[in-house]
């Protein structure tokens, strides 16, 4: 099994998207899988050393509300100032009630488990990026090398 | 009597197949992990764990909403 590879691609940048990189990655690398993981684009926000993540009721009709609040709060609603930080406190802590990991705690166990992760370096660039900001010990490649391992993989998702 | 054991109640997935894969490296091959859970989807977790990874699940059960797992791990 020690073979198996699997490559991510990741380009969201919310909490809720965060999950499904952290989550896939760190049981593959438990399966025993090699995983890499090329970030591009606003999947950038998932290495910064302080991670600041939202999660938005706006523009995500399939988003559950809390309190039945999609009852009773119109679209444009869901748009008006603190609105998503308001999600994004309750949606963290009904993580924490159900026992879901912290992406910071997901991110921490990939690292530990050696998968490998990527800063797409044009997106860095495009949005002015520092690397201090991100974490240490990452590599910053491009396409290319991001497509050779996807051609060597077993499993290749984009998320 | 496992060589060690697990108590993931309350964590939900993944972080009971991760915690079950950190203290099996603790162990040598052929002792046993056991496990106690409380998230229903690490019964099948359990399963394809074992499959993929060699180390064999010895027994699987459930009483009274707790799901409790006995793995061996692979020589």
């Amino acid at each position: 099994m020690a073979d198996k590879k699997m490559m991510i691609i990741a380009t969201k940048g919310s909490l809720d998207w965060a999950y499904p990189p952290f989550i896939l990655s760190s049981t593959a690398a438990a399966l025993g899988m090699e995983v890499n993981i090329f970030f591009t684009f606003y999947g950038l926000q998932l290495l910064k050393k302080n991670l600041s993540l939202g999660v938005t009721p706006l523009g995500n009709p399939g988003m559950p509300m809390p309190m039945a609040m999609d009852k009773w709060f119109p679209v444009l609603g869901t748009a008006i100032p603190g609105m998503q930080g308001m999600m994004t406190m309750m949606m963290k802590s009904k993580m924490k009630k159900k026992g879901v990991a912290s992406v910071e705690e997901l991110r921490t166990l990939c690292l530990e488990a050696d998968v490998k992760m990527i800063a797409c370096q044009m997106t860095v660039d495009l949005f002015d990026f520092k690397p201090s900001d991100l974490l240490d010990g990452i590599e910053y490649a491009g396409a290319s090398s991001a497509l050779a391992f996807a051609g060597d993989a077993d499993i290749n998702l984009f998320v | 009597m496992a060589d060690q054991e697990l108590d993931a109640r309350g964590l939900n997935c993944p972080l009971p197949i991760l915690r079950a894969k950190k203290a099996l490296n603790d162990l040598e091959g052929g002792q046993t992990l056991s496990i106690i859970a409380t998230d229903p989807g690490s019964v099948k977790d359990f399963q394809a764990f074992a499959k993929q990874t060699g180390n064999e699940l010895v027994e699987s059960g459930e009483t009274n909403g707790e799901f409790t797992f006995l793995i061996k791990k692979k020589a």
